[in-house]
């Protein structure tokens, strides 16, 4: 993967952050800057909770270029409690285990590493939701 | 506008062409093609690819194929729509000639995927969807499909093998064609316990890679019977673009893009789903063939898969679809396969689809998709 377009996406992959529509109010995520809800130009930045719910889901058994080795993995679309769909991995969880609606939280990890000299690339995969611990 | 015709079809076998280079797969569908239409010069060609680059190293596919059809100092150019890309070479042919711009056009659809390993052209393939949003986090493109078909089970109530007709329907039809790669019919059994590609999709849901031409000869409706007995009329072609991005979607279980762009064709046909004889649909997948026949109007919103299991997509039933085999069963070279669905749909209408012949067939339909349903195009043809 080349330096330049790692770097230029790293808010949205480490940090889920997306847009929010100044015109309209939506939250969107990809960010895209002119808002699917009202074609009006989006560009305010807004960070995603990271909590939602799986959409869909689907393991793989035969994997593209780079995520051989990380197979069978399961992927998911996930619907953020602020309302967009995000397509992701899922980790820290049997794949049987997965079902449609299940509550599940953004993590960090590692999404490929391109070889021994190349780079680590990270970004968002979504896990089953932690049980809220008393603070 | 020009009224316009296909006044030639042609097309090579569906397979693995180990010894066929990708130009030699063009030229050899256009020489048919011209060879049908009796012609010897064209005005211009349209290329439909998707991969060349990708998978054999080779752009600049207008001129390549015009220069080794020695077809010299043709307008010639490549059109590029993912697996839409030859319904979209049709279309380009379709405006060229209807706007007057070119009188004989020859459009191409080719595809040569099988010099790579298959790690390479899932990746490739995989550029169909969202670099930076889908294909980065590993989803292959059979995996965004299984997300869709998993989704759709879940609303609607089906289970896995209610998905088994669409692929059983496909291979019953490929027997019959000669241009098939999988001449061979598939069970219920066989499907139960085909290899799990992407969970729910496996090996039976999913249409092989494979190498392929097609090409179709257009020229104005009046003069078309100079060159043929049998002129087919086009009587609409369409593209509509939706979200590349599933996750994009309002609805990911509605392919807009194919609502939008049948309704186009229907509006341009003045015509209704009720009124074509045939569907040559888009089956990557299997869920792709039910998205699109509700899409395209022929079943109501979960229906779908529905209409297969009460046998109504059959040679004999309500809208018979992928009458000569689909991408299931012909074969699935992407850059092609909208080309195919064209000679086919032509083929049938020309009442020459031998055992699989849709008895009085008058209209038929194609729809071709590229991506999840990003750029759809639809083309309704008319028989002589």
């Amino acid at each position: 993967m080349e330096v330049a377009r790692f770097w230029r996406t790293t808010g949205q992959r480490y940090q889920l952050v997306g847009e929010i529509c100044p015109s309209c109010g939506e939250k969107i995520f990809p960010p895209r800057d002119v808002c699917p809800a009202c074609d009006k130009e989006a560009k305010t930045p807004y960070t995603f909770s990271g909590k939602g719910e799986v959409y869909s889901y689907s393991t793989i058994y035969s994997a593209p270029e780079g995520f051989e080795k990380y197979a069978p993995y399961t992927v998911a679309l996930v619907r953020l409690a602020e309302g967009p769909l995000v397509t992701a991995q899922l980790t820290d969880v049997d794949a049987r285990d997965v079902k449609v609606g299940m509550p599940v939280e953004m993590v960090t990890r590692v999404l490929r590493e391109d070889g021994e000299r190349g780079m680590v690339v990270y970004g968002y995969k979504f896990r089953p939701q932690q049980l809220q611990t008393a603070s | 506008m020009r009224d316009v015709s296909i006044i030639g079809i042609g097309q090579v076998k569906v397979g693995e062409h180990w010894d066929k280079s990708l130009r030699e797969l063009g030229y050899y569908a256009l020489r048919a093609a011209m060879q049908d239409a009796r012609i010897e010069r064209i005005d211009a060609l349209f290329v439909g690819n998707m991969l060349s680059g990708e998978l054999t190293g080779q752009e600049h596919l207008g001129a390549i194929i015009a220069d080794f059809a020695g077809l010299k100092g043709v307008e010639a150019v490549k059109v590029e729509a993912a697996c839409g890309s030859g319904a979209a070479a049709l279309r380009m042919g379709h405006i060229a000639v209807a706007g007057g711009m070119a009188d004989v056009v020859a459009c191409i659809g080719v595809e040569k995927m099988t010099d790579k390993q298959n790690a390479s052209v899932t990746s490739a393939l995989a550029m169909a969807a969202d670099n930076d949003y889908e294909a980065l986090h590993g989803l292959s493109f059979v995996s965004i499909n299984a997300l869709l078909m998993r989704r759709y089970m879940h609303e609607h109530g089906y289970k896995k093998e209610d998905f088994a007709p669409f692929a059983i329907n496909a291979h019953a039809n490929a027997v019959n064609n000669p241009y098939a790669m999988f001449q061979a019919p598939v069970t219920q059994k066989q499907f139960a316990e085909a290899k799990m590609i992407a969970d729910p999709i496996n090996l039976l849901d999913s249409s092989p890679i494979a190498d392929g031409a097609a090409c179709v000869i257009l020229a104005p409706t009046s003069i078309a019977k100079e060159f043929t007995d049998k002129p087919v009329r086009i009587r609409a072609s369409a593209i509509a673009t939706d979200t590349v991005a599933v996750h994009d979607r309002r609805d990911p279980l509605f392919l807009e893009g194919g609502a939008i762009s049948a309704q186009k064709a229907y509006a341009m046909a003045g015509v209704g789903p009720h009124d074509i004889d045939l569907f040559e649909l888009h089956d990557a997948f299997t869920i792709m063939s039910a998205l699109s026949l509700e899409a395209a109007g022929f079943a109501p919103r979960g229906k779908g898969v529905a209409l297969a299991l009460d046998g109504e997509i059959g040679l004999g039933g309500r809208i018979p679809i992928t009458t000569m085999g689909g991408l299931k069963a012909r074969g699935h070279p992407v850059g092609a396969t909208g080309m195919y669905q064209i000679v086919e749909v032509a083929t049938q209408l020309r009442g020459e689809a031998g055992a699989n012949q849709i008895q009085d067939a008058r209209l038929g339909m194609a729809q071709n998709i590229g991506g999840s349903g990003a750029t759809v195009v639809t083309t309704i043809l008319e028989g002589p």
